[in-house]
């Protein structure tokens, strides 16, 4: 940044603050824009709903967990939703967090032939849609009597190269002495990587986790094709089958999405510098 | 007598293709293992895919029986617009409308928004950022149907407005004529997070003496950011077209949430025609043809991109 200061306001002070009262009416309706949908969903979780919601629309929660407690109770595997959600999104961010360290540090700081061939193919597929390879990863699964379980999930998963993109442009801004005194001292390769390399990428390693497993969380389409019985779904392919099922019970609708939507609210609360980081880092080119 | 001079190797390399091996074994060896677990998850389930997919779509395939050439080769292409009177061109038109009103929206707020929380304390800045951002940590079909819900035509939020001033209630997802427009307008309705924190983060890197040096010159405030900021920005304003331009080609997860059996063709996209294809109906060769043009749509959309940033304005 050619500057450290921040830029000066650019608009003249009037009003409160710095902007007009324009600019404030704007920024204040565009929030509440942005956060009433959640708004609504919760507070119609969090009231009691057996049937069709009532023609006026809830705004505020009556603060019962009845809902809840029919979602959490009848005989839906909501719990094991939760589970396998939790299972396949550890895996994966895990299984990144380790292997695109390792390839993002071989790219950045090592020669070998085929590097730079290796590193832009792997980067160029990222902008293959992944609609390609479901066709071809369905019948690979099926025929691996792999449909239906976690690992059909979990697998395709690791094949993401932005982690490999994001920790290659992290280590590179690394001072290369490090290595080499750690060589010198005579650590060998792994170590080298291990216990000099790795410390110094936290920032990078949060974000890539934070990213990795909010995305996997979220996913849908590959899910909904590699998981067929309920019992096996993950969140989000379960939330949508309950529209299904439980047509006429909506607040078991309303709470069963709200539920799936908090563990990700939560974690962004913990996180938000990370995530508002990671975007940043994602998105600066090398 | 004449000598002939062998040719000296250097000392200690043999010849061979085993030598060579073990040369680059013990050279590199280390460098690939480090990126062969990532290389062997590439292979299985990026690249192998990928162009197994190519070949299925020039042939008809089923689970049991596998792949038999289609005659002529070019048949499932064919077939992916002809199929259902056209429905995949129906299907390819309502993601470019979908995508036209969704990319401009993003672009447009996210500028204004970043704009408007330039000028604003760090910690007011954080606080709307993260407003904005909140909605998109969440899954994009739970937000699907919400909206959903708030465009339910009986109870929903959207026609209880209606009602407040005295309008009649609209059929938002079950009228064939308004459903697309239904769906988009949630989408344009949806704060562009990642628009808004990249701007911001664009903004906030702008020396602040362009500025002073052209309020010296007397350039009033609208001027300064029409002069200044946008032109300064066009890396990441292109960076945002494309992301969004992408991203809305391949949308489904709000069309599935929102309408999960359609509304006839007015809500069909590419990606659920990929969908419907390939897992309802179990057509993979189809499928595969269909998503290899979308493909072609996002390479293209990439491409353009490459040859704009080539030329962008230096500063």
């Amino acid at each position: 940044m050619a500057a450290a200061r921040m830029a000066r306001p650019i608009v003249r002070r009037r009003g409160r603050g710095g902007l007009p009262l324009a600019g404030w009416a704007l920024l204040i309706v565009t929030s509440v824009i942005a956060l009433f949908p959640m708004y609504w969903l919760f507070v119609n979780a969090l009231t009691p709903i057996t049937s069709t919601p009532p023609l006026t629309p809830i705004l505020w929660p009556a603060w019962s967990l009845d809902n809840f407690r029919r979602l959490l109770s009848g005989n839906i595997y909501y719990l094991n939703w939760m589970i396998n959600s939790m299972i396949v999104a550890t895996a994966i961010t895990i299984w990144h967090m380790i292997f695109d360290s390792m390839a993002g540090y071989a790219f950045a700081k090592r020669r070998f032939p085929g590097r730079n061939l290796l590193f832009w193919l792997m980067l160029s597929t990222l902008m293959i849609p992944i609609h390609v390879t479901i066709v071809p990863l369905f019948i690979v699964t099926n025929r691996l009597g792999l449909i239906d379980t976690l690992l059909a999930v979990i697998l395709p998963g690791t094949a993401n190269a932005f982690g490999i993109f994001l920790m290659r442009q992290f280590i590179q801004t690394l001072p290369t002495e490090l290595e080499e005194a750690a060589r010198m001292d005579g650590a060998g390769e792994f170590q080298v990587f291990w216990n000099v390399i790795l410390p110094l990428c936290r920032p990078a390693l949060a974000a890539l986790a934070i990213f990795t497993f909010v995305r996997h969380w979220n996913d849908f389409l590959w899910p909904l094709i590699a998981l067929t019985r309920p019992r096996n779904y993950t969140l989000t392919v379960g939330v949508a089958n309950l529209q299904g099922e439980f047509a006429t019970d909506y607040g078991v609708i309303f709470a069963g999405a709200a539920l799936a939507a908090l563990p990700m609210i939560a974690f962004f609360f913990a996180f938000q510098r990370q995530f508002l980081e990671g975007v940043r880092m994602g998105a600066v080119k090398g | 007598m004449t000598t002939i001079e062998k040719i000296e190797q250097p000392a200690g390399q043999e010849r061979g293709t085993m030598a060579t091996l073990r040369r680059l074994a013990r050279k590199h060896g280390w460098s690939y293992l480090f990126v062969l677990p990532s290389l062997l998850t590439f292979s299985l389930f990026t690249l192998v895919p990928v162009l197994w997919s190519f070949i299925i779509s020039f042939q008809r395939f089923s689970l049991a029986r596998g792949g038999t050439w289609q005659s002529p080769l070019w048949e499932n292409y064919q077939d992916a617009f002809t199929q259902q009177g056209g429905i995949f061109l129906i299907a390819i038109r309502n993601t470019l409308i979908y995508s036209a009103f969704t990319v401009t929206a993003a672009i447009f707020f996210g500028l204004i928004l970043a704009s408007l929380i330039q000028p604003l304390s760090n910690r007011l800045k954080t606080f709307f950022r993260a407003a904005y951002y909140l909605p998109a940590v969440t899954s994009a079909l739970i937000i699907g149907m919400t909206w959903r819900y708030i465009f339910n035509a009986q109870w929903g939020f959207a026609n209880y407005l209606l009602r407040l001033i005295d309008q009649e209630p609209i059929r938002w997802l079950s009228d064939p004529r308004i459903a697309l427009g239904s769906i988009t307008l949630s989408a344009v309705l949806t704060m562009p997070a990642t628009a808004v924190v990249l701007f911001s983060a664009a903004m906030g890197s702008i020396p602040t003496e362009y500025y002073e040096a052209a309020e010296l010159d007397g350039a009033g405030p609208i001027t300064r950011w029409w002069r200044i900021t946008v032109p300064l920005i066009k890396s990441t304003t292109l960076y945002l077209v494309v992301l969004y331009t992408i991203a809305s080609f391949e949308v489904f997860e709000r069309v599935y949430a929102m309408v999960p059996s359609g509304v006839g063709n007015s809500t069909q996209t590419i990606v659920t025609q990929i969908y419907t294809n390939g897992f309802k109906e179990l057509d993979f060769g189809i499928a595969s043809a269909q998503a290899f043009m979308l493909f072609l749509m996002v390479a293209t959309v990439a491409v353009v991109q490459f040859r704009l940033l080539r030329s962008d304005v230096e500063y």
